[in-house]
């Protein structure tokens, strides 16, 4: 009886509605906001509904176009809009309420910012009257947010509201991607304005303009100067992956005319091919040998879409201290911001490749051979070396072991990874391979601890068919658990796959190398049991202590349906090799725990994160 | 409008000191909307850059277009950084290194306040005729002074005022433009 009187209500509502708007030929500013998200082919929102944002869950009751994920806390809506837009080169979308919602999100929309990732963030406010009175759930949220957005808009009058949603989108999704917020007062959601559908040919953005193709010259001078090299080496960036698909497909085209070897960032892998002899693997602090000596020797590189982070470069003075370099980057700003190049190539990864690989042609570029050969058997020499060799144990999980395990078990199929941050992640990259882009999902620019879970409850959203495994350490899984009930309520079958060390073992590690040992804060005590946490949040627990049972409980967790976490319980003191202590150049390697003693950290080093 | 200024010492603006420290005027055509102003101002005190003056105002209210002047140093990369910055926010069209880019005018209005009687009022009404400062208010006891000018003009008549009574400067900062027929 109740249920029918309330859907005759609803009924009657919607009809009042319809009339009043038909009437004028008026929507609200909610209904605006969800018209503009249809436009832009929005499927999926991540939020958590509050007052200010009410007549948009309101409007959103209403209609079947989009669909609503529900978070249990606003930070994991921003890493799970994260993770599918990586997963799928999609705008994100994320819907929050005012004051706290808004605060919620910041640490998501600085780790978009670092990581480049495209997510319109719609945030509610306060009526436009009560805006500067301290009213309830107020926060400067443009304020608050300016430094870690892409951009942002506070919309004070709903016949705005149209573009600046428009605007939204177009801002966040071209260029170097990044996040937008559009601040949304709660009389502004609630007005009426006749909405007008985008205009057929959108002109050109008044201010912002990203440039896409790179001058001829530029492009002229790179192909001479690769075409050139004794020593080459291709160093590719997230940029590559933000290009879109094309951009990984030339540059595996490129790489592979040259001959050339390719080392990847952290955000670039997946961007070439793992398992292609021309890979060096990731380099950077914990890179391999092979691709930080290849790096520091070369005397030409190309770096593709990558932005010389202080994890990949080490100490700058000697950052391929021999080296001509060729940046190309669709950020001007990011040239010669912290390594000095000689050619700066502006312009789109996919773009710029396509003219590069065009221009190869036309002048009938012809590597030097002998000079390759040389090269190449140099890069076999320091090979050799077996940089992620580790001791196997019968007794211990070593993480390496474990990770090799999940690689091997899920050869060919459709996967995708997401990382939380510490050993587990640098591990991960390591040991993991990727034959596509937009198949690994971590937070680099920020290292945000409880970014995986919510980011892998992302990308099944965007591939509920594909295997989603989450690479977790106990510490940050900690930092997001409550996404657990997230994955339980739509039924996502993410897979948590726990290197547990019983410590942040991250920072467990730099306190053994570079602070005697003093292990302070860096113990999880009193971590829950696993395997029951799963079972309380309707999934599946696994546990495994002895290599013997790692393959087994891997086959269980990808034969489950539904949400499991498998404990794989570590040797609570392996530490992540090779590292580059911070202040070190890439040729002052540690290889393993022998290695320790050789080369105390300098005193600038010690100041560095 | 707005004004930032730091304890940096003035001089030229494209002087160049021993360090490789250079000094350059910076003009930024930027979109009126809300918040512009602090997003310039954040990004220079958010990656750490100098802002030795600053200021703003709408030149074309039409376009809604704004115009921002910004006295900043830095090293020859830093002024490139802090160019390729700027130019990367949304809402800004142009962003022009008039140092750089060749001659230019520079000028700056202050007002400046002295009080006193006698003497010294005589004397600052006869240093202000040099300056070709106008008196722009006057009481019994005082004046005000609009002088326009380069800044280091504008400095030497605030240090003459000062034995003088002077109690309030108000100033500007640059405004500049670059000369021949060429706009920004
Ligand atoms: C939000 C946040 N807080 C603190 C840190 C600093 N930090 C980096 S790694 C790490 C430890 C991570 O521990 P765990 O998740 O167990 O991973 P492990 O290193 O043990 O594999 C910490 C505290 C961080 N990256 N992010
Ligand atoms: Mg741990």
């Amino acid at each position: 009886m109740a249920l029918r009187v309330f859907l005759w209500a609803r009924s009657l509502a919607r009809w009042c509605k319809g009339t009043r708007a038909m009437a004028k030929g008026k929507l609200s500013g909610a209904e605006i906001v969800l018209k503009v998200l249809e436009e832009e082919k929005t499927e999926i929102l991540f939020g958590y509904p509050g007052g200010a944002v009410l007549p948009l869950y309101d409007a959103l009751f209403q209609q079947k176009a989009i669909r609503h994920i529900l978070v249990r806390q606003e930070g994991g809506a921003i890493h799970a809009a994260e993770g599918y837009a990586r997963s799928s080169n999609r705008v994100g979308v994320v819907l929050v309420t005012s004051g706290p919602g808004a605060t919620n999100v910041v640490t998501g929309l600085t780790d978009a910012l670092m990581d480049s990732v495209p997510i319109v963030c719609l945030t509610g406010q306060v009526p436009t009257h009560l805006i500067g009175n301290d009213a309830f759930q107020e926060a400067d949220t443009t304020g608050i947010t300016r430094p870690c957005t892409k951009h942002n808009y506070l919309v004070k009058d709903v016949d705005d509201l149209a573009r600046v949603m428009r605007d939204a989108f177009y801002v966040a999704r071209t260029g170097r991607p990044g996040p937008v917020v559009v601040d949304l007062p709660k009389d502004v959601l609630q007005a009426m304005a006749r909405y007008t559908p985008p205009p057929a040919k959108s002109g050109a953005h008044l201010s912002y303009r990203p440039r896409m193709r790179a001058d001829a010259d530029a492009i002229n001078r790179a192909v001479e100067l690769i075409a050139g090299a004794k020593r080459p080496i291709f160093y590719s960036g997230g940029g590559v992956i933000n290009s879109g698909p094309k951009a990984s497909k030339l540059l595996a085209k490129f790489v592979g005319k040259t001959g050339y070897p390719i080392t990847s960032t952290l955000m670039g892998l997946g961007a070439y091919p793992s398992r292609n002899k021309q890979f060096l693997g990731m380099l950077g602090m914990h890179g391999t040998f092979e691709a930080n000596l290849s790096m520091y020797n070369c005397d030409v590189m190309v770096a593709v879409g990558a932005r010389f982070d202080d994890r990949v470069t080490g100490k700058l003075s000697e950052f391929a201290p021999k080296a001509k370099k060729i940046h190309i980057d669709i950020d001007p700003s990011s040239i010669n911001k912290n390594v000095m190049v000689e050619v700066p190539v502006i312009g789109d990864c996919a773009t710029v490749l396509g003219q590069l690989i065009k221009r190869w042609g036309e002048v009938k570029a012809k590597p030097d051979a002998k000079a390759l050969n040389k090269w190449w058997a140099q890069i076999a020499k320091w090979r050799a070396r077996k940089c992620l060799s580790y001791e196997m144990n019968d007794d211990v999980i070593k993480p390496q072991y474990a990770l090799e395990r999940l690689q091997a078990l899920t050869r060919g199929m459709d996967v995708y990874f997401s990382t939380e941050v510490g050993q587990h992640q640098m591990w991960a990259a390591q040991f993991l391979q990727f034959d596509k882009p937009n198949r690994w999902l971590t937070s680099g620019g920020l290292g945000t601890m409880g970014y995986g879970l919510p980011a892998a409850i992302g990308a099944q959203v965007a591939h509920p068919k594909s295997l989603v495994i989450d690479v977790a350490g106990e510490a940050s899984l900690l930092m997001n658990m409550q996404e657990f009930s997230t994955a339980a309520q739509y039924r996502l079958p993410v897979k948590v796959f726990i290197l547990n060390n019983q410590y942040m073992g991250m920072v467990r590690q730099w306190q053994e190398l570079l602070y005697g040992g003093r292990y302070a804060e860096s113990y999880m005590a009193s971590l829950p049991d696993f395997v029951k946490l799963a079972e309380t949040f309707h999934g599946t627990g696994l546990i495994a202590k002895k290599p013997s049972e790692v393959d087994d409980v891997i086959k269980e967790m990808i034969r489950t349906d539904d949400m499991v976490i498998a404990d794989i319980r570590i040797d609570p003191l392996e530490n992540c090799f090779p590292m580059i202590p911070s202040g070190a150049a890439h040729c002052d390697m540690l290889l393993g725990p022998a290695d320790k003693a050789a080369t105390p950290v300098s005193e600038e080093g010690m100041v560095l994160v | 409008m707005c004004r930032v200024r730091e304890a940096a010492p003035r001089g030229k603006d494209d002087q160049v000191s021993e360090d490789g420290i250079e000094r350059h005027i910076i003009a930024v055509l930027v979109e009126n909307e809300a918040g512009v102003l602090a997003r310039v101002v954040g990004l220079f005190s958010g990656r750490g850059y100098n802002i030795e003056c600053l200021n703003v105002a709408e030149i074309d209210p039409e376009a809604g277009q704004s115009r921002i002047t910004v006295v900043t140093s830095g090293t020859p990369q830093i002024i490139e950084q802090i160019k390729a910055q700027l130019t990367r926010l949304v809402p800004v069209h142009k962003v022009s290194d008039l140092t750089q880019e060749g001659p230019h005018v520079g000028r700056e209005l202050a007002l400046i306040k002295v009080r006193g009687r006698g003497e010294k009022r005589v004397e600052s009404l006869r240093i202000a005729d040099i300056f070709r400062a106008g008196v722009v208010d006057s009481t019994s006891r005082s004046f005000v002074f609009e002088i326009t000018g380069a800044p280091e003009k504008i400095d030497a008549f605030i240090q003459l005022m000062a034995p003088l009574g002077l109690v309030d400067v108000s100033r500007t900062g640059v405004v500049a433009i670059a000369r021949g027929e060429k706009p920004i």
